[in-house]
């Protein structure tokens, strides 16, 4: 119809996905006010249910992917997801940890059923709620519960320019030292996971005098138990160190085995 | 030649689109009559109700927060009030006016949302809200302005708009600085005026006519407030009752012709909740300013047309705005930032206004605040019979339509409640249709 509908020219396109979560991460990406319709000038839009009908075929060239794995057909969709997808990159701690959702593999999740259905036979569910990583290869994982949009636009950026993106992997203690809050653990014997869970928040809880709790996730290589003694000194209970590190990235390796190692001994 | 629908079909979307949340849309159609109409919810389960037991009563803000993306404070709002209903704690009024004062920014945020980026382009006829800024460019730019003003206000109020973390029981953790929120006022006064030009813009679309008997449910608020984080139920019909009573009123019951749950009122049946319901019920509780923008919109007090929804809508953010800018001069960032909290063995009950309507909330904690059992009941749950009583309503008289429009229109109808299905989820039975 027009010169620019014949231009040679092809922006790359994205591709939105959900799976089990609550929509938060995708907003992130809604709630670039000043950079949506810039971000939607240089790629295109291929497909975003949450934003539009319009829903073009793949292949895409970078698929966001937000939520957990928690039912069989997202165990067979996500597949297809990874086999449209040139980049695939999750957003969120659904996507990267499998999410709060993931409280159900530490419990009976047909108790679960039964607790919250009348009718639990029509319920088709998994056992648990995994990482999109324990399902197919990702490319890149953004953290966090929600994801920071600064972060998500540098990600975004980065895969459009074909570079990798440039994001820290620092403790939420380091954002915390340059903001110069005082340590909530140790000014107050707050429970704090700031020592052991990754940057990208800005070191917000600290600086509203509460205890980081988690939320981006267990930073790579963490000790997490030496955590646990400096909590367990500050007269901090079993029972409250298994829930604090078993929330919103419970399923994450060194976030679980802390809770697990707590549990024992409460 | 354009294609009419006739004797037996099915009417489907299969992904409904700009909604929040994984849902489907089925409706049969038999000789002329509709037969059949349901939501199907694919979203899957979270089990939050379960998962909640065993945690600590400090918690559940941040937990139940992650039902919603779209309206966390809701979440954390109604938690809080249960809970503290449980311990008898009162909270300073200082407190109460700020957590007000949240919540506006998550109705500013939530409503521009909905309005411009889902809503809009339904009247406009695009497919979304990209297309619709190609042709309406200021319109869109007005739009995402309101809504950064409303993420902005959660913000500074609740250290981020999605799953703020400065909510707790009692109140919060910091109370923002004067500086903070004089620098908030300049926003508000240009979101103010640019929610004014919203109501005049939206009320020029054309609406479906429908007119919908539905009962209303909405919070009535003490103090002339129009209601947010409190109040007391009433309804259309003349009902009026307190959280505590909210399981005596509403019961989830099987309805024959679908395995969905809904929940119905007794003695009444399907009811609707959102701010059709709130708008009706308490015109005179809206600011003069609101009031002046309804009626030069041809609102009239009360609304009963689902497609007007998004006027309402619009004339909500006017109050929003408005509302929040008198919120700044009444608030004092000197006070506490939090009532003591003690916990003790009880139950609560906590019911406030998310942008989509009643959220209710009730808790049994143990004696040292450790989370019994938990009970959640989210807005869109309790529309789904609304929406599908307007589903065969709209679909009977307008069988004339070409299949693909008519379609069109049936999302349209769902996307009249703004409907969260991440939050139902909760709620509904999975079913699938393999028919």
């Amino acid at each position: 119809m027009t010169a620019a509908t014949a231009a040679p020219s092809r922006r790359p396109t994205l591709a939105v996905w959900k799976f089990s979560s609550c929509d938060g991460c995708q907003l992130s990406l809604l709630n670039c006010e000043d950079e949506l319709l810039a971000v939607a000038g240089a790629i295109e839009i291929a497909h975003f249910t949450e934003a539009t009908r319009a829903d073009a075929e793949g292949p895409y060239d970078l698929s966001l992917v937000e939520g957990s794995i928690t039912t069989p057909e997202d165990a067979q969709r996500i597949l297809e997801v990874r086999r449209l997808s040139r980049w695939l990159v999750t957003i969120g701690a659904c996507a990267t940890s499998g999410g709060i959702q993931a409280l159900r593999n530490f419990a009976d999740v047909d108790e679960f059923t039964r607790a919250v259905y009348a009718t639990p036979e029509f319920i088709s569910t998994l056992s648990t709620s995994t990482a999109i990583s324990d399902h197919v290869p990702v490319d890149y994982e953004l953290h966090g519960c929600p994801i920071d949009r600064r972060q998500l636009l540098e990600v975004v950026t980065a895969f459009v320019q074909g570079r990798p993106p440039r994001i820290a992997a620092e403790s939420v203690c380091a954002e915390c030292k340059r903001r110069g809050t005082v340590c909530v653990t140790v000014a107050h014997g707050t429970p704090c996971l700031g020592p052991v869970t990754h940057s990208g928040c800005g070191a917000l809880c600290p600086s509203y005098d509460r205890g980081c709790f988690g939320c981006f996730g267990p930073l790579p290589g963490a000790n997490t138990s030496s955590l646990s003694l400096t909590l367990s000194a500050a007269g901090v209970a079993p029972r409250d160190v298994t829930r604090l590190f078993r929330t919103f990235n419970a399923a994450s390796d060194s976030f679980r085995d802390a809770a697990d190692a707590s549990e024992r001994q409460s | 030649m354009t294609h009419r629908l006739n004797a037996d079909e099915l009417l489907r979307v299969d992904a409904l689109a700009r909604v929040e949340g994984e849902g489907a849309m089925r409706i049969r159609i038999r000789d002329g009559l509709v037969t059949e109409v349901a939501l199907d919810i694919y979203e899957p389960p979270r089990f939050f109700e379960a998962l909640l037991r065993g945690r600590a009563f400090g918690e559940a803000p941040d937990i139940t927060a992650r039902i919603c993306g779209i309206c966390p404070v809701a979440y954390q709002m109604s938690a809080c009030q249960a809970i503290e209903a449980a311990f008898e704690v009162e909270v300073p009024d200082n407190v109460r006016l700020l957590r007000r004062l949240l919540y506006c920014g998550e109705w500013i945020e939530s409503h521009a949302l909905h309005i411009f980026l889902l809503h809009a382009p339904d009247y406009l006829g695009y497919e979304g809200v990209i297309d619709m800024a190609r042709d309406h460019h200021d319109l869109v730019e007005l739009g995402l302005r309101l809504k950064k003003v409303g993420n902005e206000l959660m913000t500074v109020v609740g250290g981020r708009s999605v799953h703020p973390i400065n909510v707790r029981v009692g109140g919060f953790y910091r109370l923002p600085s004067a500086e903070q929120l004089a620098a908030l006022r300049p926003q508000l006064e240009q979101a103010r005026d640019d929610a004014l030009a919203t109501v005049a813009a939206v009320a020029q679309f054309s609406f479906p006519e429908l007119e919908q008997p539905h009962e209303y449910l909405a919070l009535r608020a003490p103090a002339g407030d129009y209601p947010l984080e409190r109040g007391t139920l009433v309804s259309s019909g003349g009902l009026v009752f307190d959280a505590p009573q909210f399981g005596d009123h509403i019961v989830e019951e099987h309805v024959e012709r679908s395995n969905a749950l809904h929940a119905s009122l007794v003695g009444v049946g399907r009811y609707m909740v959102g701010p059709l319901p709130r708008y009706s019920l308490n015109f005179d509780r809206l600011s003069p300013l609101a009031q002046q923008a309804a009626r030069d919109a041809g609102l009239g007090t009360t609304c009963r047309n689902p497609f007007q929804s998004i006027v309402v809508r619009a004339v909500e953010l006017v109050y929003a705005c408005d509302e929040a800018l008198r919120l700044l001069d009444a608030i004092d960032p000197s006070g506490p930032p939090a009532a003591d909290v003690l916990p003790r063995a009880g139950i609560g009950h906590g019911v406030t206004e998310a942008p989509r309507g009643i959220l209710y909330h009730r808790y049994e904690l143990a004696d040292d605040g450790t989370i019994v059992s938990a009970q959640i009941v989210p807005p869109t749950s309790q529309n789904q019979g609304a929406v599908e009583a307007d589903l065969t309503a709209f679909v009977q008289n307008h069988l004339d339509l070409p299949t693909d429009e008519l379609t069109h229109r049936c999302e349209q109808a769902i996307r009249n409640y703004d409907p969260c299905i991440s939050c139902a989820t909760h709620f509904l039975d999975l079913t699938v249709d393999e028919g």
